[in-house]
């Protein structure tokens, strides 16, 4: 019973801490827009802000509106929408989630955290990510994993050449994002790459991508 | 009001049966029990099956089989599966099992046999109502079969079919005429399953013997009871979420859809919510995972207590620890939708209820291995079935703390942690309570002895491969495996346990031989089988006094009356290490109940 007891108000004490989302002027606001059978993210842009959107606006623009952002709110003329999902370490990340078709699931086991993406409304997670994606890779344990991995895909690769086919990649660890909520064909494959960068780094990637409002030129 | 004849009555009734009426359409509760078992075996022989293609797909990915091609045809053109029948076979198995095997054919087996025969009862108290509920569970089985032969494949949007992707067709094939055949399937079978529940409450209610009191009542019919309860509850809200879900479907309705996108097309719902969906649908789920773990739990007790030759420890805490995970039951539906975007303080809430469920499934494993202390045990294959649901009870058990926690929950949720969890509590030990259940009382269906040494063979390779089939998958999930992916090699990162998947199939494999030899042995067994004594394992309820060969009606006689609770086993003071119900209490000896 004391155990039980332990347990559970342990177990909601850190529940409480890991779901209250905080706003904040710090926190980067990005969407997880999911789709059968693809990730975007949408940064909100040097405002802050994220645009409204809605599934019946995908149509605007010739089909170049792939986040479906009202065009009429001003707020969405800087987001920008990326195929590849960028995070700044040691900065709070607010995710919104969002899903234009069916339910899909915002999986990064890196990072432990998990949202259900619903059509129709949105979710949130929050979490600050740590340790950047160089610095993982410098990791002994990764460093292990990866070898093991390597070792499997080249043996893999052997019978594939062996077969006249392309020979497989090899592996370099990443963080990931992967669907985790029974959505289709394709559900096994859907995934977005997660990079975790310095500040400076993210800076510059971000400065790179086309904003709403280029973007639909 | 056939139960109000008097046995003589009944006799003449007896000779006027002809084939239809007594293996077809029989009103008798020993032969739709048997009817049940058989129809539940025979989906139970598909479900496995369907498990074992899927297990081949997972462990060599890219390798054709030419069983796939064999089995699905053009589904799998040149033995390659396609991705929607791997998902269409993953749905397919957990409803089948989940409803067809372990809810009406463990439930239905045992409650149509026992509860007359163990509370001393002619019959069920509507023995029509009961041939209905049987047929339409045969029906409900025949349209869940059929859908596997429509062009588009059946059902594929996992056995909780949640919208939007069960509702559209645009989504997956599956979700077309295979899904409505799905609900029109569930909604016949719904139908059976409430039909037979007001039957078996009613029964226990009103139809107990004289001197069979509610106290006195063997754990089995108390489990046979309270899961009819919960059934009676819970299945009309999945009826209601079915119903919903047909209007969404066909006839434009927005209950749990909204503003969606697909296939290039603005689809015109609005202001509904999946979220809703999963509320109505584990509404149902939870219990239902009691539905079917409650009855192999009766049946574990009744058995373990009578190859134990002891009383079972804790009769009364059995009772109130049953009482208390029926009504937490419907408590807890939440913890399956921690991460579904609910509101947070919900999860609290669930995460508070599903805990609370610590306290009785504990009392439950300690009284059985209390029981089993110091026990003169019987070691017959349905005493090592019990056992071993007592092993799968706890270890599944334990993993049930982890998913139960909304906080653990975030990470391992829909990954093959919880496949490993819900696989061991709740299938493999409703699986074991349904063979300990067969391997007891199959001479009192068929008035034969099953092969015990084939028996032996059937739960060691069973528990082994079991184990070794469920055991790895905790550790594939906490290494962030999600569940019903078609293949891992999407991902290099998971390239380091696909040797685990290989494992898991070759223990699938062996363990879906050694119920080959389950099969052959009940077959067998029910036709060549050695002749059985009026009580072959000298047990103490009611059930071994009624006649070997069957009779409408149970005993030739009068019903026998009760004088004491059954677990009389081993009570000083008696000669035999058994005392039946029947016998009245000797001058000054005090009634045990504990």
């Amino acid at each position: 019973m004391i155990t039980l007891a332990i347990l559970i108000f342990f177990g909601l004490y850190t529940w409480t801490d890991i779901m209250s989302v905080e706003e904040n002027e710090e926190a980067l606001v990005i969407e997880l827009y999911a789709q059968q059978f693809n990730w975007k993210a949408r940064y909100s842009g040097e405002d802050g802000v994220l645009g409204d959107a809605n599934v019946r606006f995908l149509q605007d623009f010739d089909g170049k509106n792939i986040a479906g952002i009202d065009s009429t709110d001003p707020n969405g003329f800087d987001d920008v929408v990326t195929t590849e999902l960028h995070l700044p370490v040691g900065r709070d990340i607010i995710f919104k989630m969002r899903s234009q078709d069916v339910l899909h699931s915002a999986f990064m086991p890196h990072f432990r955290a998990q949202m259900n993406c619903v059509p129709g409304m949105i979710t949130e997670f929050q979490f600050t990510p740590i340790t950047t994606t160089y610095q993982m890779r410098q990791k002994p344990e990764v460093v292990a994993k990866v070898k093991k991995i390597n070792k499997i895909r080249v043996e893999k690769s052997k019978n594939l050449v062996a077969n006249g086919e392309e020979p497989l990649e090899p592996y370099v660890f990443d963080y990931l994002l992967l669907c985790n909520k029974i959505c289709g064909a394709s559900h096994y494959n859907m995934q977005m790459k997660i990079i975790v960068e310095t500040p400076e780094e993210f800076e510059k990637w971000i400065n790179e991508q086309p904003n709403f409002a280029e973007s639909i030129q | 009001m056939s139960i109000v004849l008097d046995a003589h009555h009944e006799e003449d009734h007896h000779h006027k049966e002809t084939f239809i009426t007594k293996y077809i359409f029989s009103q008798d509760h020993k032969m739709i029990a048997k009817q049940y078992l058989i129809t539940g075996l025979f989906m139970g022989i598909v479900g496995i099956a369907m498990s074992l293609l899927f297990r081949l797909q997972l462990a060599w990915p890219e390798q054709p089989f030419w069983i796939f091609e064999a089995l699905l045809g053009k589904w799998a053109p040149d033995g390659v599966m396609d991705p929607n029948v791997y998902l269409a076979l993953v749905t397919i198995h957990g409803t089948i099992m989940v409803f067809f095997v372990l809810t009406a054919g463990l439930s239905g087996t045992f409650s149509n046999l026992l509860i007359p025969l163990q509370i001393g009862a002619r019959d069920m108290a509507s023995g029509l109502l009961n041939m209905i509920s049987f047929w339409l569970f045969f029906l409900s089985s025949l349209v869940m079969l059929m859908s596997l032969f429509v062009e588009a494949g059946p059902a594929a949007a996992g056995w909780t079919i949640y919208p939007p992707l069960s509702a559209l067709p645009q989504a997956q094939p599956g979700s077309g005429l295979g899904m409505t055949l799905w609900l029109v399937s569930m909604t016949i079978f719904i139908a059976s399953s409430l039909l037979g529940s007001l039957n078996y409450i009613v029964t226990v209610i009103n139809l107990r013997t004289k001197g069979m009191t509610m106290s006195r009542l063997p754990l089995t019919i108390w489990a046979f009871f309270v899961t009819a309860i919960i059934g009676v509850v819970s299945f009309p809200v999945l009826l209601s979420a079915g119903f919903l879900l047909i209007m969404d479907r066909s006839f434009g309705t927005s209950f749990f859809l909204s503003d969606i996108f697909i296939q290039g097309e603005v689809l015109h719902y609005q202001g509904g919510s999946p979220v809703l969906y999963e509320h109505l649908f584990w509404f149902l789920g939870h219990p239902e995972v009691y539905i079917v773990l409650l009855p192999a739990l009766g049946i574990t007790s009744e058995v373990i207590a009578t190859n134990a030759r002891k009383p079972i420890f804790g009769y009364r805490a059995m009772v109130a620890s049953i009482l208390a995970i029926a009504f937490l039951s419907t408590i807890v539906w939440g913890h399956h939708m921690f991460i579904s975007g609910m509101n947070p303080f919900l999860g609290s809430v669930f995460t508070f209820t599903t805990l609370l469920i610590a306290i009785p499934s504990a009392v439950k494993a300690f009284n059985y291995i209390t029981t089993l202390w110091k026990g003169n045990l019987q070691l017959n294959p349905a005493m090592l079935f019990s056992i071993g649901l007592v092993s799968t009870f706890i270890s599944g058990g334990l993993t049930g703390i982890i998913l139960g926690d909304s906080t653990l929950d975030i990470n391992v949720h829909d990954t093959y942690f919880v496949v490993a969890h819900f696989h061991l509590v709740m299938g493999i030990s409703a699986l074991y309570g349904l063979f300990a259940g067969v391997y007891h009382w199959f001479p009192k269906m068929f008035s034969r002895m099953m092969n015990k040494n084939l028996g032996y063979i059937h739960f060691w390779v069973t528990a082994v491969c079991a184990y070794g089939v469920f055991f790895p998958m905790h550790f594939i999930g906490m290494a962030g495996l999600p569940r019903r992916y078609y293949t891992n090699t999407a991902f290099p990162y998971f390239d380091d346990i696909a040797n685990i998947n290989i494992v898991i199939t070759i223990f699938a494999l062996i363990a879906g031989l050694a119920q080959l030899v389950f099969l052959y042995n009940f077959i067998h067994s029910m036709f060549y089988g050695k002749k059985t004594v009026q009580n072959p394992w000298n047990s103490t309820t009611l059930e071994w006094t009624a006649e070997i060969e069957h009779i409408h009606g149970n005993w030739k006689g009068p019903i026998p009356s009760v004088h004491r609770w059954p677990y009389d086993y081993s009570k000083p003071g008696y000669k035999e290490d058994f005392v039946p119900q029947t016998l009245p209490l000797k001058k000054g000896e005090e009634e045990l109940q504990h």
